[in-house]
């Protein structure tokens, strides 16, 4: 890593963005943004802002590309080889796609929670103590001991396996597994938090567990979930983005996206006339 | 010949029946074939079954019972003078019979009465032929008129062949395991044999091997295996230094790092190492490696012989990378790729991804492919023959000649034996050692690697 980088990295940091009027600033914004899978065109012409402090839902029918354009905002598409990206996506008005950044440091600051919980197969003070140990930001010892009650404290749950930190964490339940997923994204302390589709292999106990989370995660992590379960949307987001075919159809204010849709398309979907 | 013959009146018959039996399932459902319980071909088959496996039990009974049954018949027209009470000679007796009938010349002027029994045993012979090969046809065809008789729309011709073919199946790996076992049973038979000659502490914990010293009277301290458990152990370690190391970063660049046109053609490449026949690598390792290191020990001013382990283990080694390579590949490969997203998604670099994740979960699997290396690498004979030498030295010095247990096992089973000396039986106790020591490795890999699967399953 150049040192330019680093400055880089510390300038955006302290951007006046963060600092001042936390509650409306665009934590992300998406200009134009094209996704192409070889020829085949995922993506067309996104514009979209996520707000700060706040969960901005992304749903729609199944390929319609939410789940894609998720993993623009890490650059996971990255690890894709057929995978190209257009555009431009800033965070906090670096453009994330620009060469100085490095995805190292760019996915210590936008975290992500999968649709599967994978735990790996470490135990469970491990699994937590994994991105802060490779990110150099706890040192081995009573600090890690610190942030990883902290972060499954955060996750609520600690109380669950305060006594089992050495066990490994794939023998936890699938709900306790996503919890643990969710910790682990916390500990390296991230900005924002992906989730794809993070209750879709739970059971509806732990789902709510979840949703109750991610309402509490909101007062210090912008929040992107991509959900295909319309009331789990309307539960936990501020912000609704619709997406169709490949394209953003409409993205507002959660209750004006299901109280008074402006598109036929979105009306028709929430609804479930399709999808 | 008749026996040939009547193989091929079988098959004939066999392809006869089951034309005939799928036509007459055809012309049964008249055009309306659903009709069937089973579709034609398994009416053709169960034809061609009823005409073809009761000949061939035939065959196969006759051949075995007609010798036997044959010269006691021989054996009885002889008078009784003639037939010995001893067992040896008895078999000597029927020896010269048969060599007799058969025209061979048993070095001296036969007994006429032995020479009239030859005769006798060849019109008995000839007799037995022709009447095989009638009764086998006989009932090739009436096997096969009695199995068209029965084809009717309900016959369940379809399980009855599925059921003959699972016999099939269960009769050739009898054959597999009874060899096995047949193998194993011969080994712990002579072994025991020869642990009666020379003990078995002896044996596992003497310091000297040299049976070529050893005479029937005195065996003690000629066969002590020490040094050839040593030999083994020091280049199979030099071996595996070789080929882990290397195997498995083959393996890790390409499973994580190769883009799909270069990992197209490198695995391929690398696994064509595992078809080259050790004879290749064993004159590679004599005429090349050992040269070169010799010549590099000497101009570092070491004491290096020009057959020596280091150059025996390193060939092997080696050799041994595509077996790594590859199935650590595999186990690599089957790691879930959510784990690998799961730590990409926390920012971590593709080689902590390998370090921390990927390798630490395929592990076991990587541990079953080592273990199976080993065993490889411990059987191996041909490379440490040519390249390492026959001396039973006693060292852990890499630049020395040393021998194996499969070496002594080789040279010593060469050309004609006495097969009750201590000398040729000391194989068979090496052997078995060997056949345990391999069997439990790979009863261990085994059982990591199915450990391993059962995890992402």
């Amino acid at each position: 890593m150049s040192m330019d980088n680093i400055t880089l990295t510390t300038a955006i940091r302290q951007s006046p963005a963060v600092r001042g009027m936390p509650n409306i600033s665009n934590k992300i914004t998406a200009r134009d943004v094209n996704v192409y899978y070889a020829t085949k065109r995922a993506l067309k012409e996104i514009n979209l802002d996520i707000e700060e402090h706040r969960v901005t839902a992304l749903i729609g029918p199944s390929g319609c590309g939410k789940s894609t354009f998720l993993r623009c905002l890490n650059r996971m598409n990255d690890t894709i080889d057929i995978c190209r990206v257009e555009g431009q996506i800033a965070l906090d008005g670096q453009d994330i796609y620009a060469r100085v950044i490095d995805t190292v440091q760019l996915r210590a600051r936008v975290g992500m929670v999968f649709q599967k919980p994978n735990p790996f197969p470490k135990s469970i003070y491990d699994n937590i103590a994994y991105g802060p140990r490779i990110h150099g930001l706890a040192q081995r010892g009573p600090e890690m001991d610190e942030v990883v009650r902290s972060s499954l404290e955060r996750a609520g749950l600690w109380g669950e396996v305060k006594d089992r930190l050495k066990e490994p964490g794939t023998g936890l339940s699938g709900g306790q597994q996503q919890r643990l997923c969710i910790a682990r994204a916390i500990a390296v302390s991230p900005e924002v938090i992906l989730m794809d589709e993070p209750c879709s292999a739970l059971d509806p106990i732990a789902t709510a567990h979840i949703e109750e989370l991610i309402d509490e995660l909101r007062t210090s992590y912008t929040i992107v979930i991509v959900t295909h379960n319309m009331q789990q949307a309307a539960r936990v987001s501020q912000k609704t983005a619709f997406f169709h075919l490949g394209e953003m159809v409409e993205c507002n204010d959660t209750e004006e996206i299901f109280t008074n849709p402006r598109d036929e398309r979105t009306q028709g979907y929430i609804t479930g006339r399709y999808g | 010949m008749q026996t040939t013959l009547l193989l091929t009146v079988i098959a004939v018959l066999s392809v006869v029946g089951y034309l005939v039996g799928r036509n007459r399932a055809v012309a049964i459902a008249g055009g309306r074939l659903s009709t069937l319980h089973s579709v034609p071909p398994y009416h053709g088959f169960y034809v061609a079954l009823w005409a073809g496996v009761p000949a061939l039990i035939l065959l196969a009974g006759w051949v075995s019972c007609e010798g036997p049954i044959i010269m006691s018949l021989v054996l009885g027209q002889l008078p009784a003078a003639l037939i010995p009470q001893d067992a040896q000679a008895l078999t000597l007796l029927q020896t010269d019979i048969l060599n007799l009938a058969a025209g061979v010349s048993t070095g001296r002027e036969p007994d006429p009465a032995v020479a009239d029994a030859a005769r006798l045993y060849n019109s008995f012979h000839t007799l037995a032929e022709s009447c095989l090969l009638a009764l086998g046809a006989a009932l090739a065809v009436t096997g096969l008129i009695l199995a068209k008789r029965q084809i009717r729309t309900e016959l369940r011709a379809r399980n009855r062949v599925e059921a003959t073919l699972n016999v099939l199946l269960i009769l050739c790996s009898l054959v597999a395991i009874l060899t096995t076992v047949g193998i194993v049973l011969s080994l712990l038979f002579e072994a025991i044999q020869f642990f009666t000659k020379v003990p078995l502490t002896d044996f596992l914990f003497g310091l000297h091997w040299n049976p070529q010293t050893a005479f029937s009277g005195d065996v003690s301290g000629s066969f002590g295996a020490v040094p050839l458990f040593t030999g083994t152990l020091l280049i199979t370690l030099i071996a595996m230094v070789v080929a882990v190391p290397v195997g498995l970063m083959a393996a890790v660049y390409m499973s994580e790092y190769a883009a799909p046109t270069v990992r197209a053609v490198v695995k391929p490449v690398l696994e064509i190492l595992a078809g080259i026949p050790t004879v290749v690598y064993g004159f590679f390792a004599a005429l090349t490696m050992a040269p070169a290191i010799r010549d590099l020990g000497n101009a570092l001013g070491l004491d290096v012989s020009s057959q020596s382990a280091l150059a025996a283990g390193v060939v092997m080694g080696i050799m041994i990378i595509p077996f790594v390579s590859s199935l650590s590949d595999d186990v690599i490969n089957a790691v879930p790729q959510a784990l690998r997203d799961g730590s990409y998604g926390l920012g971590a670099t593709r080689s902590e991804t390998i370090r921390e994740i990927v390798l630490p979960a395929a592990l076991p699997g990587i541990v079953g492919a080592v273990m199976l290396a080993v065993s490889r690498a411990i059987g191996e004979t041909m490379i440490v023959a040519m390249a390492a030498g026959l001396a039973a030295n006693l060292t852990a010095n890499p630049f020395a000649a040393v021998t194996t247990v499969t070496v002594q096992i080789a040279s010593t089973i060469r050309g004609d034996q006495e097969f009750n000396s201590p000398k040729t039986l000391s194989v068979f106790g090496l052997g078995l050692v060997l056949f345990v020591v391999t069997l439990i490795l790979n009863v261990i890999a085994l059982r990591v690697v199915h450990k391993y699967r059962e995890k992402y399953d």
